[in-house]
């Protein structure tokens, strides 16, 4: 007699057959719908899930989005390029920063404009800060999907805090940033931002250590994402995913890497794969990628050049009192651009269309955390109630990004 | 001295001064048991709603604590009332009772579950000659009343017409049936081992063989707190209201008063299962004659707030486990043991009276014989079974340069 490692494979398959075979006849059963969100503590925002189920069982899933639509990209057509980039900071707010830098690069790439070296390393440093900060969410909000009631998340906010510290030393702000300007940024770092980003960065490491001590070996982590929401590598590529989710799939593709943009190509990092694409290699990729992180950032901050961090755009207006200010409005030539980069949560391109008037003519996004759903109903048919969550929590969708 | 050593609150010497009173009074016989059996009732019960507040506060600031928070720190000196503020918020809450339901279970259920919760105590022993009603099947009373928990649960959660509630209440149910058979098992262990179900002769056993039965019967012990943890729904089991899941499960429409029940008698359950592991496995009342210095319900309830606390510990702790896992560890894993446990102690037992051995050599073997037999069999059947052979670590994630290179072998998540 060989017993199955109880994977929940068997209960899977063999539930409804065994019911049939011992009485005879089918137990009259009717599926059962049950909606996730979008009110329920685990959709990460108003994101609604509805699922068919058989007892415990997944029959169908079907994805409800739009509860967050706040009609971005048509209101970005009405107003000028400058004025675009707080709504940029809205959509995954919670990696504003890549998401400023996504969009100034494709205006850049339009209008033809070369940052300022410096510039490049506070791009790439900020990016990379923000990364971190959102990667840590995304552990610790998986890990309490998994169950474990709020500590993990608390822990990862204690680096996070301390990230958004340098993010408002940096900009003033702490969540939407709109730090990212077009030629640049919008103002050098503080003489005391080094100092305490270096103390961090010898912090940080001691805390990483600590997570994958109790997470990666943790048996009930292990036990509930290991074999769980299999994305091999063909489906991950066919349905167009990015990021973790793609690179926890085995397949080695980092914008980073692949498209170098800001100053990545001067850095050394590897890009951090999965060889079973489950949940628990997403989640796996998503801790080597924190340390991945720390290196560049210890690499940009020794790199990091003097000069000016912003590149004039347009015409300088010169205010009464005799300050030039960037013109809030210019206008770029005719034509089309794509900017794209490698945010937390996968590839997050701006696609912008110009039609050479002050204001964009078409303004679309590419939000990885969108197009990452997709799979959703693939990974969640067949696993159970408890499995289609932390699958959910896997994709590590931002739901800001998901409905724009 | 006297409020620490005197009798006042021996239960049972309550009855002597009661009778002389009653007698004047010319009642007949039995009222004195009934008035001294309502005043121990009532001081159990006093003792189990400051206890429960205590711990809400407890539980709040230890997580918080192991969670880089400061937990509830502005109502009353640090935070101490918060727990009778939050009482009061229930209290005064309008207890809605939603039209789709079914009213009469509604109400019931949380009535239902709050009473067994408490009656569970009458047999727990605090104290010397503290125990409300001493039964000689007091082991088995402790496992049918808390039984009554589950249709308690599930009438909540069918009578709630809600779908979070009834999956919540189904998961309730699968997950007692198969976790009261291993607590069973867990308690029969030392139960044979003792001879007697009145819990008052298991502390006694202990106490006059100085052994808490945790040293005999280690494996039972920590299935006893396991199937524990899921009658009380504390993490890893408590998937019944499984918070990332099914919102609040069973009681997912319950607000007020109603909520407030069954918040308390999550409390109480786990209150009475620490109770009767400190009695069963702990030694109860006894610590090595230490409960001749200080009054044994004080060694009782520190004894008993420990073990609960390992419960808080857990709860900030552990991830959640499915059920299928659940109730493969139930089936597959703890029962099987559990009833090699039951025919280990019996056939230890009866070599202990055919050879007639003094205890001196006779616990210590047995206590031997029982610890080796818990690691051969947890270790040896969860081999059997496919754990600890390695697919059960971590690994890492691969480094690589190469972009496009494509890593995925799926060896693992086919397996």
């Amino acid at each position: 007699m060989t017993l199955r490692r109880d994977s929940g494979q068997a209960l899977r398959q063999d539930s409804g057959q065994a019911l049939r075979r011992d009485s005879g006849q089918a137990i009259k059963s009717e599926p059962f719908v049950v909606n996730i969100g979008p009110q329920h503590p685990s959709t990460h925002g108003v994101f609604r899930l509805k699922l068919t189920l058989d007892g415990e069982r997944i029959l169908d899933a079907d994805m409800v989005m739009g509860y967050l639509h706040r009609s971005m990209e048509k209101l970005a057509e009405e107003r000028t390029y400058t004025q675009n980039i707080p709504f940029t900071d809205r959509t995954d707010y919670l990696a504003a920063m890549t998401g400023n830098l996504a969009y100034v690069m494709a205006v850049e790439k339009l209008m033809e404009i070369e940052v300022p070296e410096r510039a490049k390393f506070l791009r790439t440093i900020m990016s990379e800060l923000q990364r971190i900060a959102s990667h840590a969410m995304a552990i610790g909000i998986f890990a309490n999907d998994c169950g474990a009631w709020q500590t993990p998340v608390m822990h990862m906010f204690r680096d996070r805090e301390k990230i958004l510290d340098l993010f408002e030393m940096a900009c003033g702000a702490r969540l939407t940033l709109n730090y990212m300007r077009i030629g640049g940024v919008s103002r050098d770092i503080p003489p005391e931002w080094m100092p305490q980003a270096r103390k961090l960065l010898k912090e940080l490491p001691k805390r990483f250590a600590e997570y994958e001590d109790l997470l990666l070996s943790n048996e009930i982590i292990i036990a509930r994402s290991r074999g769980v929401g299999v994305l091999t590598a063909d489906e991950a590529i066919a349905h167009s995913v990015s990021g973790p989710m793609l690179r926890g799939s085995g397949v080695a593709w980092d914008i980073r890497k692949a498209d170098p943009y800001a100053a990545y190509d001067q850095l050394d990092f590897d890009i951090a794969v999965g060889t079973n694409g489950d949940v628990y290699d997403r989640f796996v990729v998503r801790l080597a990628e924190l340390r991945q992180s720390l290196h560049i950032l210890e690499q940009a901050l020794d790199m990091m050049p003097s000069g000016p961090v912003h590149e004039r755009v347009g015409t300088a207006t010169v205010q009464p009192w005799g300050q030039a200010v960037a013109p809030l409005a210019f206008r770029p030539p005719v034509g089309e651009a794509y900017g794209r980069i490698e945010s937390p949560r996968g590839e997050l391109g701006y696609y912008i269309v110009s039609d050479g008037g002050p204001s964009p003519f078409r303004f679309h996004i590419r939000s990885p955390s969108f197009i990452n759903l997709t799979p959703l109903k693939l990974l969640s048919v067949g696993a159970t109630v408890a499995d289609a969550i932390v699958i959910l929590g896997s994709v590590d969708i931002v739901v800001g990004e998901v409905d724009r | 001295m006297f409020l620490l050593k005197g009798e006042w609150y021996d239960f049972r010497d309550l009855t002597n001064p009661i009778r002389s009173l009653l007698d004047d009074l010319g009642l007949p016989g039995d009222a004195d048991y009934v008035i001294w059996s309502l005043l121990g009732g009532a001081g159990i019960l006093l003792w189990l709603i400051l206890s429960v507040l205590a711990f809400i506060w407890i539980e709040r600031r230890v997580v918080a604590l192991m969670q880089n928070r400061k937990g509830p720190n502005r109502v009353g000196p640090a935070g101490l009332l918060q727990p009778v503020a939050d009482a009061l918020k229930l209290l005064l809450k309008e207890a809605i009772t939603p039209r789709a339901t079914d009213k009469y279970v509604f109400w019931l259920g949380p009535v239902l579950i709050f009473i067994p919760t408490v009656v569970v105590f009458a047999v727990i022993p605090f104290g010397e000659r503290m125990a409300l009603a001493d039964l000689n099947v007091g082991v088995l009373f402790l496992i049918a009343i808390a039984g009554i928990n589950t249709p308690a649960v599930f009438m909540a959660g069918w009578a709630s017409n809600n779908k979070y509630a009834l999956l919540g209440a189904m998961r309730v149910i699968a997950m007692l049936i198969s976790y009261e058979v291993v607590q069973v098992l867990a308690l029969l262990g030392p139960v044979i081992l003792v001879g007697s179900m009145r819990m008052q002769d298991v502390v006694g056993w202990q106490d006059e063989f100085n052994t808490p039965l945790l040293l005999l019967q280690p494996l039972c012990f920590a299935a006893y707190l396991i199937a524990g943890a899921v009658e009380i729904n504390r993490s890893p089991m408590d998937i019944s209201e499984a918070e990332s899941e099914l919102a609040a499960g069973y009681h997912t429409e319950y607000g007020g008063i109603k909520f407030g029940f069954f918040y308390q008698a999550e409390y109480l359950a786990g209150f009475a299962v620490a109770a009767t592991a400190v009695t069963v496995f702990l030694g109860g009342w006894t610590l090595w004659g230490l409960e001749d210095y200080i009054p044994g319900w004080i060694i009782f309830l520190s004894k008993l707030y420990i073990t609960f606390f390992v419960y808080i510990w857990s709860r900030g702790t552990l991830p959640r486990l499915r059920i299928d896992q659940l109730m493969a560890f139930a089936w597959k894993f703890m029962l099987p043991l559990m009833v090699l446990n039951v025919l280990a102690v019996g056939a230890e037992i009866m070599v202990w009276h055919e050879t007639e051995a003094s205890r001196n050599v006779a616990l210590p073997a047995i206590g031997a014989v029982n610890a080796a037999l818990a690691l051969v069999l947890v270790v040896g059947w969860g081999r059997f079974l496919g754990h600890g052979t390695g697919s059960q670590k971590g690994h890492r994630a691969t480094l690589t340069r190469e972009v496009g290179k494509i890593y995925y072998t799926g060896a693992e998540a086919s397996s």
